[in-house]
């Protein structure tokens, strides 16, 4: 193999691969990027053997073929290389090493023979269709702070991603619980993903997408099966596996009666909750909202620190009430909202909190209080 | 201060027909002894010993299984003695503790000697439990002394005499050696202090790596650890050995909700609660599988705890059978922010917190078993 390539693309390429590459690694092979050259182009695959990125890039191919080499290890040669240099990559096949080249630097990297590369089977996808990236974007984005770090709810670990019935319509939907918030955030239903069946993408899987998502112009091609998800742009496919387990029927969490309204600049009382907060030190600080007539005061009484409290003009004209959270739960689902204000919606200081923009109810949010 | 058969000593001293019989406290045929009054100690019944080796070397022992909350109970008053004396105390088990007496003779007006005098024989008249104290400059040597003549013991090392002392001493005397330690310093010829004192520091560094340093500084009867007061409890386990090896779920079951109920108690009784529970399995052939989780809160509901353990189990992927099984908390915290949330995926969990509380309430009043769950039957 032998390829010349410019500095940008090939750290683009590279970089996206080797963030998917486990720091820790038992098996030699999986810290390695397989790099294959063929025709004009050049892909760097890499895996934990659970995702799968294949990143493609223009190269000029003077000879094709195949080899493996550190990952990290060519990704921070290349990140010190000057911008604008043009890199030339050869195996001869005999030596055992990849040279680099790019102006006077030159780089020998040791290699492992591509045979020894797992390549993820390919699966028959259920579902193909085609999203826009900012849509994607808002589904992940605004659920992913609620996905569970509990190793003994798995099935927690990642964003429900599946079709769901709204008023007899059908929406594309993503949920997240960790048992005491849970964000559910619909979009509606692209053409070819009526037949998805629902699956659950793992939090690393999350954050390698979001790579792939920052482009507002991109078009992702999505495929799913029972087993494996994958996304693609032009030069990124990423495949993961899913999820073994059930989500739970989170829909039973869900309130639906609850009738006390509260209506806060989003913006204003994160600022507040952001404030009083910071008088306790503990674990899980509890901040109490005291609801009265458009008055809402918040206050945190951290018996071995401190005391704070903080009074907003809010919309509220239901019966007095009082209610604890969890200060980073609250700032978390404050932060979801963007456009208008947050509605929250409660029923009693013992049960579960809605909240959603507006009366936006494509994004709502679902919150356990705390005793306070 | 280290009491005398401590455990035994209290059941003696609550059931006074037991007074010149041997009594063993320790769980069960599969166990272990726990602790052995004099009597049996004549025998040859030693701590840690099996109980089947126990019985055969006295089989008219009386075998009983303790009862903890009445020990914690007596060791509290027995602290409360000690607290009269100094506030710095650091406690080894519920029966032995350190004192740091340094600068007390003027506060009280008697030298250290007599004050530990004055407390062993409140002990005994007070409450009924008899101890043994050792007096030194050090930890080390104070828990030697305390070693040398019990029961009711008095021994002091005072400074001038600690090489005399030591000389002629065994290393096996060094609090934590065991058998292993023990073989390799077999193997360097080091039986006694005066071998281990011809070493040089830099030969036992390079020969024992960390342990080297301190073996040179125990050889001159130094030691430099300071008595800690209330060195901070970093988690809190309970394990049963089981009669007889078992892969059932549901005898493990009971096992798991049993122990979680008791780490749980403790943990009220602390007034602490723990993020991460550990539930520990040891197979037939001895070898050991822990697993952990990581909660979102922390808790000190034995509900929680069990169902945590529960889940664990379940993905621990081995079939047993297996011969001891243990429940863990561990990442302590103080109790206020525990248990604070409710699950959304798990309604009933509040209700059956608040159940647990209720239950507790009952037991603090009627006992212990005037209410038990039907899964701690099992």
């Amino acid at each position: 193999m032998k390829i010349s390539i410019e500095r940008g693309t090939l750290l683009k390429a590279v970089g996206q691969a080797q963030s998917v590459v486990e720091r820790r690694n038992t098996i030699p092979i999986l810290a390695n990027v397989l790099i294959e050259a063929e025709g004009d182009t050049v892909s760097f695959r890499a895996t934990d053997l659970d995702i799968e990125v294949v990143d493609k890039a223009a190269a000029q191919v003077e000879r094709a073929g195949a080899t493996t080499v550190s990952a990290v290890t060519l990704n921070e040669i290349v990140r010190k290389l000057p911008d604008g240099a043009l890199v030339q990559l050869a195996d001869d096949g005999a030596s055992g090493r990849l040279n680099i080249e790019a102006g006077r630097s030159q780089f020998q990297l040791a290699t492992l023979p591509r045979e020894d590369f797992p390549v993820m089977a390919s699966s028959e996808y259920h579902a193909n269709f085609s999203a826009p990236a900012p849509v994607l974007r808002r589904l992940f984005d605004k659920s992913k702070f609620a996905i569970s770090t509990e190793e003994t709810r798995y099935y927690l670990n990642g964003i429900y991603m599946h079709v769901a019935e709204v008023d007899g319509g059908k929406v594309l939907r993503c949920v997240a619980t960790d048992g005491h918030r849970l964000a559910r955030i619909d979009t509606d239903l692209p053409a070819g993903a009526q037949d998805m069946p629902g699956v659950i993408v793992p939090r690393k899987t999350v954050g390698e997408l979001r790579k792939l998502l920052d482009d507002d112009e991109a078009s992702i091609a999505v495929s799913v099966s029972e087993t494996k998800v994958r996304f693609a742009t032009p030069a990124i496919t990423l495949t993961s596996k899913v999820i073994d387990g059930t989500f739970p029927d989170y829909t039973r969490v869900i309130p639906v009666g609850n009738t006390r309204k509260l209506e806060v600049d989003a913006a204003e009382f994160a600022q507040a909750v952001d404030r009083v907060a910071t008088v306790s030190s503990e674990r899980s600080r509890a901040v109490k909202l005291q609801l009265d007539e458009d008055r809402l005061v918040l206050s945190v009484n951290a018996p071995d620190s401190g005391a704070a409290e903080e009074e907003l003009a809010v919309a509220y004209g239901d019966e007095k009430l009082e209610i604890g959270f969890n200060a980073k739960y609250l700032l978390e689902i404050a932060s979801q909202v963007d456009r208008e204000n947050a509605v929250f919606m409660f029923n009693s200081a013992g049960d579960p909190t809605l909240m959603r923009e507006g009366n936006d109810t494509s994004a709502i949010y679902v919150v356990m209080p705390m005793r306070v | 201060m280290d009491c005398d058969a401590f455990y035994a000593s209290v059941e003696k001293r609550d059931d006074p027909s037991l007074a010149d019989k041997p009594v063993i406290i320790g769980g069960g045929r599969r166990g272990v002894v726990s602790t052995a009054c004099y009597i049996a100690r004549i025998k040859g019944v030693r701590s840690a010993m099996p109980m089947f080796q126990a019985l055969k070397l006295c089989p008219e022992a009386v075998v009983l299984k303790g009862r903890m909350e009445v020990y914690t109970a007596v060791s509290r008053q027995i602290r409360d003695l000690m607290e009269e004396l100094t506030p710095a105390i650091e406690p080894l088990s519920l029966d032995e503790a350190f004192l740091d007496l340094t600068g007390t003779e003027r506060l009280h007006g008697t030298p250290p000697a007599a004050m530990l005098a004055r407390l062993v024989r409140r002990m005994q008249d007070e409450i009924g439990i008899t101890g043994s104290i050792g007096l030194s400059h050090n930890k080390f040597l104070a828990k030697v002394a305390s070693d040398l003549d019990k029961p009711r013991g008095f021994s002091v090392i005072g400074k001038a005499e600690t090489a005399d002392f030591l000389h002629d001493r065994p290393v096996r005397l060094i609090w934590g050696i065991g058998p292993a330690a023990q073989a390799s310093l077999d193997k360097a010829g080091i039986r006694t202090f005066s071998d281990l004192k011809r070493w040089d520091r830099d030969a036992l560094s390079a020969r024992f790596g960390a342990m080297g340093e301190r073996l040179w500084h125990l050889a001159r009867g130094q030691d430099r650890r300071r008595v800690q007061r209330n060195a901070p409890v970093k988690s809190i386990s309970n394990e049963t050995t089981f009669l007889e090896d078992t892969a059932s779920a549901e005898i493990l079951d009971g096992h798991i909700w049993r122990l979680s109920e008791k780490v749980a108690d403790r943990a009220k009784a602390r007034n602490t609660a723990g993020l991460v529970v550990t539930l520990k399995l040891k197979r037939a052939n001895h070898r050991l599988l822990t697993r952990q989780s990581q909660l979102t809160d922390p808790t000190q509901i034995a509900d929680r705890i069990y169902r945590t353990a529960r889940e664990l189990f379940n993905i621990v992927g081995d079939e047993g059978p297996y011969r001891l099984l243990g429940i863990g908390l561990s990442h302590l915290t103080s109790a206020e922010g525990a248990d604070l949330s409710g699950d959304l995926l798990d309604p009933l969990a509040g209700q059956r917190a608040r159940a647990e509380r209720a239950t507790d309430a009952i037991r603090n009043r009627f006992g212990s078993k005037a209410i038990v769950k039907g899964r701690a039957l099992r």
